[in-house]
């Protein structure tokens, strides 16, 4: 659907990663300096120059399983660690708040708002730091150049295209259960009360027009809610008012997270299994991703004097039972694409990559984009 | 006024997609079917009217003979025409029509996708049976293809394409009253809120552009000469066709409004939107007289649901049928 929608999607999910991330530095007592340098490197990672030209470059969206692989990457582009059960539940976390954001848009071109509203926020995060901060500022630039001359109609195709991703995702977040914006099935409250939209009227009125356009008659009926007037419109300029609460910091006040895995879904066919066999399409999402991942660079892993583990959960050995507990149908299986030349990986993509050649496809580009890929995964 | 009846179940849930709920009601079989677009497979339900049979059935978006093309579905419609019905399914990659039960595709037209993506997305949506024998459907482009269909067999043919729209079409309708009075048999809508309407032949006719105020239009339909047009902001607005004269507009939803449709036999007019309402009214159209009346008569809530498809199951609006983004099932409503 529309080619327009990767940029929105990794820049909130990204900047709800920060919100959680820096909620669990604070709960866990990282040391301050500890903590900022976790917060600097992965922003420096996420606005990376190259990284952000292959994701504003016009394209389809990826599977859940290709981004969960670039935030999983980011997540590790500093001296944080995490295991696969914290992993998982940054994941629903960060997915999970950003659905219900697009969901609550009251208008489709919203989900700018609730961009910048994470931007503003990622902005403060960096303030102290001139080269991030730059790097930043030119993402708001990239950001309103692409997406204010968008029609309403162009920015519904992306909502719609977000939706798509998001759909038959039911993850209960504790803090949205608490704060009632949730049900214990899953799904979001939607008011039938509260502001219209901006450029849309309160529900209620019929007029009838003669055909010089003199209104006749007017009828009122009632609109089965509670709506008041439009609040004033957000700003879509570098600096402003949002107006809008969605995609700001949730977290502030300190509150565990959890999520629930019981009792998501009740027919699990709903969820698409993640099939173990190499398919066709998932060259092109690797050419993707390698290109994409090509811009990230990542420290390697494993200086135990600076190194620290991030926990998700309140102990250690919650996060083991979240991790044995976790449902099939709620598993990410992310792609394992290793920063280090690791023979075994290479030959694994190799082997990946032999494998669509055999089945008859014999067309020159598919070896040429093989190649071009071990090639990338070598200079990672 | 209405009552909720007992929900018909679909194998996934409901994509936000306008106008994702197409309806066939087949009354020498006793059955309905029922048409609802999941990412890039249309679920069909066929319901025996006694309630007691439903068949599944899911078409995937696939180009024949290509195993790995996999594109996202816009929109699936049944059209009515004189002879036959089909059942069109329009995606990123192409139109299918299929033999209205979804057994057999009778017919692929591929678009013209780019080797890379363009900013501009590429993709089919909007789909009208139009008098006699046309199918017309719309493209992201602005562009409609008019395709030609016999009476029987797969010779479908692209007779025309009208080049009018500037943006993506959302959506289009041909005059549902039965009457062959009209002149205008077809209305077009596209993102801008632009409507077309035309007139139906060997050459099409382009009758009256009614300009839209950059707010989107959803959904539209055709009624005695008039045009009744859910909007992004939430407004319908019903319009003389021919003319371009606006008889009526409502403050009708909260949000973007998915789904418009009407019961022809009696003027009732159902209306669908993000906001969690279906609300219904009624219409009162005397052409000769130039005087169109809209009351307000119904609202149903679907409680945290964001609506994407609304349709009568009949001609007199006894019963009607609604679908819901993430929702697996159609709820139904029918007359108290």
């Amino acid at each position: 659907m529309s080619s327009r929608t990767l940029p929105l999607l990794f820049i909130n999910l990204g900047g709800e990663m920060l919100y959680i991330l820096d909620q669990r530095l604070r709960a866990q007592n990282i040391p301050a300096d500890k903590a900022k340098k976790v917060m600097n490197d992965i922003i420096t990672t996420m606005f990376n120059k190259k990284f952000l030209e292959e994701l504003f470059k016009p394209q389809e969206l990826y599977s859940k399983k290709a981004l969960r692989t670039v935030f999983d990457r980011l997540a590790h582009a500093s001296i944080m660690r995490l295991n696969q059960a914290s992993m998982d539940k940054l994941y629903d976390l960060m997915t999970m708040a950003f659905k219900y954001q697009v969901l609550l848009c009251p208008r489709p071109k919203d989900i700018l708002l609730v961009s910048f509203n994470h931007m503003d926020a990622i902005k403060d995060f960096v303030k102290d730091t001139p080269s991030i901060l730059s790097q930043v500022d030119e993402t708001y630039r990239q950001l309103i150049e692409m997406y204010t001359p968008l029609s309403s109609g162009e920015f519904q195709l992306i909502r719609q295209t977000l939706l798509i991703f998001f759909q038959d995702m039911h993850i209960r977040v504790s803090i949205f259960l608490k704060d009632k914006v949730q049900n214990s099935n899953g799904r979001f409250v939607l008011p039938t009360s509260g502001p219209v939209p901006h450029g849309t009227q309160v529900p209620g009125l019929i007029r009838i027009f003669s055909c010089t356009g003199e209104e006749i008659t007017r009828l009122k009926f009632n609109n089965g809610g509670n709506y008041t007037t439009a609040l004033r419109e957000g700003s879509f300029d570098i600096f402003g008012d949002r107006v809008t609460k969605l995609g700001t910091n949730m977290y502030s006040v300190s509150r565990p997270v959890e999520t629930h895995m019981s009792g998501t879904s009740k027919n699990s066919a709903q969820h698409t299994k993640v099939s173990a066999a190499p398919n066709p399409l998932a060259k092109e999402e690797l050419n993707l991703l390698a290109r994409l991942m090509g811009g990230l660079e990542v420290q390697k892993p494993g200086n135990t004097d600076t190194d620290f583990r991030i926990n998700l959960f309140a102990t250690d050995e919650e996060e083991e039972e979240a991790l044995i507990s976790r449902p099939d149908e709620l598993s990410y299986g992310v792609i394992n694409i290793q920063a280090t030349k690791d023979q075994q990986a290479n030959a694994e993509l190799a082997k990946i990559m032999g494998e669509f050649t055999e089945s008859g496809d014999q067309s020159p580009s598919v070896s040429n984009k093989g190649d071009d890929l071990l090639a990338m995964m070598d200079g990672l | 006024m209405y009552h909720k009846e007992k929900s018909i179940q679909i194998k996934n849930s409901a994509s936000a997609l306008y106008n994702n709920l197409s309806v066939l009601r087949i009354a020498p079989r006793r059955l309905t079917h029922f048409t609802v677009v999941h990412a890039n497979m249309v679920n069909m339900v066929s319901a025996s009217w006694d309630g007691l049979n439903y068949t599944h059935r899911q078409l995937q978006s696939k180009e024949p003979n290509v195993a790995t093309s996999t594109s996202l579905i816009m929109q699936a419609a049944f059209c009515v025409l004189p002879s036959r019905d089909l059942l069109v399914v329009t995606s990123q990659k192409g139109i299918q029509m299929y033999e209205s039960d979804g057994s057999i595709m009778v017919y692929w037209h591929a678009l013209d996708t780019p080797e890379t993506p363009t900013a501009q997305a590429v993709f089919a949506r909007g789909i009208a049976a139009v008098y006699e024998n046309y199918i017309c459907v719309g493209v992201s482009s602005g562009a409609i293809l008019v395709f030609d269909v016999p009476s029987k067999g797969s010779n479908i043919t692209l007779s025309e394409v009208l080049e009018e729209h500037k943006e993506s079409i959302t959506d289009m309708a041909s005059e549902c009253s039965g009457s062959q009075e009209c002149i205008a048999n077809l209305v077009t809508a596209d993102d801008g809120g632009n409507l077309c309407v035309w007139k139906s032949g060997e050459e099409f006719q382009l009758l009256n552009k009614i300009p839209g105020f950059d707010m989107s239009c959803s959904s539209v339909k055709l009624w005695k000469g008039t045009v009744v047009a859910g909007y992004g902001t939430g407004q319908i607005r019903l319009y003389e066709a021919v003319t371009g004269i606006l008889h009526a507009e409502i403050n009708a939803h909260a949000r973007w409004i998915y789904s418009v449709d009407i019961a022809p036999f009696s003027g009732l007019l159902l209306s669908a939107a993000e906001d969690s309402l279906v609300r219904v009214w009624h219409m009162t159209i005397t052409p000769e007289t130039n005087s169109v009346e809209v009351v307000h008569l119904h609202n149903e809530c679907v409680t945290d649901t964001q609506i994407c498809g609304a349709k009568f199951c009949d001609g007199d609006g006894y019963a009607f049928a609604v679908t819901g983004y993430d929702l697996s099932e159609i709820i139904r409503y029918i007359q108290s």
